[in-house]
């Protein structure tokens, strides 16, 4: 150590694992749960209590909720204010709990909120904050090891917060899998105050307009994704593709390249700036396999390609693909699936058809 | 007399240009030496809107960047396309720093280009990803940010952004000073001017500061100032994919896919 090195405070005395809860329309947003499961595994390897923390308005029910995923306790702040996320009233509400527990680990879902506070924060409390963590481990000295993906998901780094503490981290959504709820598990709901008025609010939300679409589902949770990409040509082609999405029971969803080209909204964006999705199967559907795209699906669990290039780098991780011009194919697999559940259907008698 | 010139800072990023990033298929290593680079493309989305803003009313577009001289190619591209100047902080002391140290000489230039109206950044850059040090900024500054934008209206002292959230569009208001950091892809960058071109090259037009000039105090920046580090990189290893690849006639080849999934149990009809 060197002599003008910051003298960082004792380490030892933060102790427990810490998550910040998000939720929406009275429940938890998935990440949030995804994260207790997450949260409970690494607090029972460092032998410590694993607490979520809720700033909100009328959140009662919410912390009793998040105590069936797993916690050991919830830290509720109430106030109007926090009735909705704010930047600078919730990294406030961070901030001071943090410095009076001091807790060892600090874990925020990697959403646009928990990005947005976990950003802000980190620079306030100059800590270690790692983003998007898709692994978390300790390492011999029980330092959290957060496992992110580097370069468009073709490596994972290991950062280390050794000497800073708390060590924070926000972890990517659908990665972790939500642990079983117990409605009967017990835990300790906490309130506490933390100064915070009016004078704290320094942005306004004007108007929220919620993504709607017909058919509903959205990437992240459906079961089938159909994605298409700059092979599809123009935006009215993805009528196609959800007509497929329909027939399977999926949603549909784009590559950045699509939406660059203004075929389909941001919101449906799937890779590195977009979503990560890793649904059951995923059908990539004139989409070549840039390393960013990769990165928001090579978790799914099936892989199927359409591409008109043998050589695309989408048919290296595919497990069923088909070399081949899409706007031949996609219809034709359409039919195809029309045909085989009209058959497989209970037979009408003639007369009746 | 009109209203007074905003003074939007842009904060940019020279990132190796991403779609040529490849593993080396021998050392299962990314290959960076020769790649070529590139702005952080959100930081030139960025850019793009405050040049936009600085198209309809009177503006002062300062592009700021922290790294290697080399990235001074970034910077004579963000005034070619119409930035008034730009500011290198460029120190040997920063090698090695997180987004903790790089937040905070980040602020310390800012403060010191002074009477700033508005920050904006990129979302995230396309190597580190972490979209960190845009609130890290508004954090030091103590200002209001506001992350994800896509789209900025003025009106007099206040600013109303619209926010891409997970499930839904948010217009938020706030008062400036203030960070707003913008979405990936919301605007298409304009190319380099003839004129811009030549502005580069007059005195004065991108300067280069040190951590002395700006006062950042050399005890918080650098990799030995920074919370975190990189213990170790692994090269991922994705489980095997079958690769059942079908060629030929469409409906040949359809049939053959539908087959295998529906041996295979991945889809049900």
């Amino acid at each position: 150590m060197t002599d003008g090195e910051h003298v960082v405070e004792d380490k030892s005395h933060f102790t427990g694992v810490w998550v910040f809860l998000e939720g929406r329309k009275h429940i938890l947003r998935d990440v949030s749960i995804q994260l207790i499961g997450e949260g409970r595994r690494i607090a029972d390897r460092r032998g410590a209590p694993l607490t979520g923390i809720l700033p909100g308005h009328g959140v009662e029910n919410l912390a009793r909720q998040a105590i069936g995923y797993g916690l050991d306790r919830v830290i509720v702040v109430e106030h109007p204010i926090l009735e909705i996320y704010r930047s600078r009233p919730y990294a406030k509400v961070m901030a001071s709990l943090i410095r009076r527990h001091k807790p060892e680990i600090v874990l925020f879902g990697a959403s646009k909120n928990g990005r947005d506070l976990g950003g802000r924060l980190h620079a306030v409390l100059e800590t270690g904050l790692a983003a998007d963590c898709v692994k978390f481990d300790l390492d011999e000295e029980g330092n959290l090891d957060m496992i992110r993906p580097s370069f468009g998901g073709k490596s994972l780094a290991h950062i280390l917060c050794k000497r800073h503490r708390p060590q924070m981290a926000s972890a990517r959504r659908n990665v972790f899998l939500p642990p079983h709820n117990d409605p009967n598990r017990t835990g300790e709901i906490v309130h506490e105050d933390v100064d915070v008025s009016e004078k704290d609010v320094d942005a306004t939300l004007l108007e929220f307009q919620e993504f709607t679409r017909e058919g509903g589902l959205r990437p992240e949770e459906a079961r089938i994704v159909v994605s298409g990409g700059y092979g599809l040509m123009d935006g009215k082609n993805f009528a196609m593709l959800q007509e497929l999405a329909d027939l399977l029971g999926g949603a549909v969803a784009a590559s950045r390249k699509a939406v660059d080209s203004g075929w389909m909204p941001k919101e449906f964006q799937v890779g590195q700036t977009g979503m990560t999705v890793r649904p059951k199967v995923y059908f990539a559907i004139g989409i070549s396999g840039a390393v960013q795209h990769l990165a928001g699906m090579q978790e799914s669990e099936k892989i199927v390609a359409i591409n008109n290039d043998p050589k695309a780098a989408i048919f290296e991780i595919a497990d069923y693909g088909i070399v081949g011009d899409l706007f031949q194919i996609v219809p034709e697999f359409v039919r195809q699936i029309r045909e085989r559940k009209a058959t497989k259907a209970v037979p009408m008698p003639v007369a009746a058809r | 007399m009109g209203p007074r010139p905003l003074r939007i800072i842009v904060c940019i990023k020279q990132v190796p240009k991403a779609q040529e990033l490849q593993v080396d298929p021998k050392t299962q290593t990314l290959k960076r030496v020769g790649v070529p680079s590139e702005i952080n493309p959100p930081d030139a989305n960025a850019l793009e809107l405050a040049l936009q803003i600085k198209d309809r009313r009177s503006a002062e577009v300062i592009v700021i960047s922290m790294g290697p001289t080399v990235f001074d190619e970034s910077l004579e591209r963000g005034v070619g396309m119409g930035a008034d100047r730009a500011v290198l902080l460029t120190d040997r002391i920063l090698g090695g720093s997180d987004t903790v140290p790089t937040a905070y000489a980040l602020s310390e230039t800012i403060k010191k280009i002074g009477d700033f109206d508005m920050i904006l950044c990129g979302e995230e850059t396309t190597d580190a990803s972490t979209g960190h040090v845009g609130p890290g900024i508004a954090g030091h500054l103590d200002i209001p940010q506001i992350t994800y934008i896509s789209e900025i209206q003025i009106e007099d002292d206040s600013v109303r952004a619209r926010r891409t959230a997970e499930d839904g569009t948010e217009w938020w208001e706030t008062t400036m000073p203030c960070v707003l950091t913008v979405n990936f892809g919301c605007t298409k960058p304009r190319e380099p001017t003839l004129l811009g071109k030549i502005r580069v090259k007059r005195a004065g037009v991108i300067v280069h500061w040190s951590c002395a000039d700006v006062g950042i105090d050399p005890n918080k920046v650098g990799l030995k100032n920074s919370p975190t580090i990189v213990a170790k990189v692994d090269t991922v290893h994705l489980p095997p994919r079958a690769r059942k690849v079908f060629h030929g006639d469409a409906k040949d080849a359809v049939a053959k896919l539908l087959d295998a999934l529906l041996e295979d149990g991945v889809i049900a009809l």
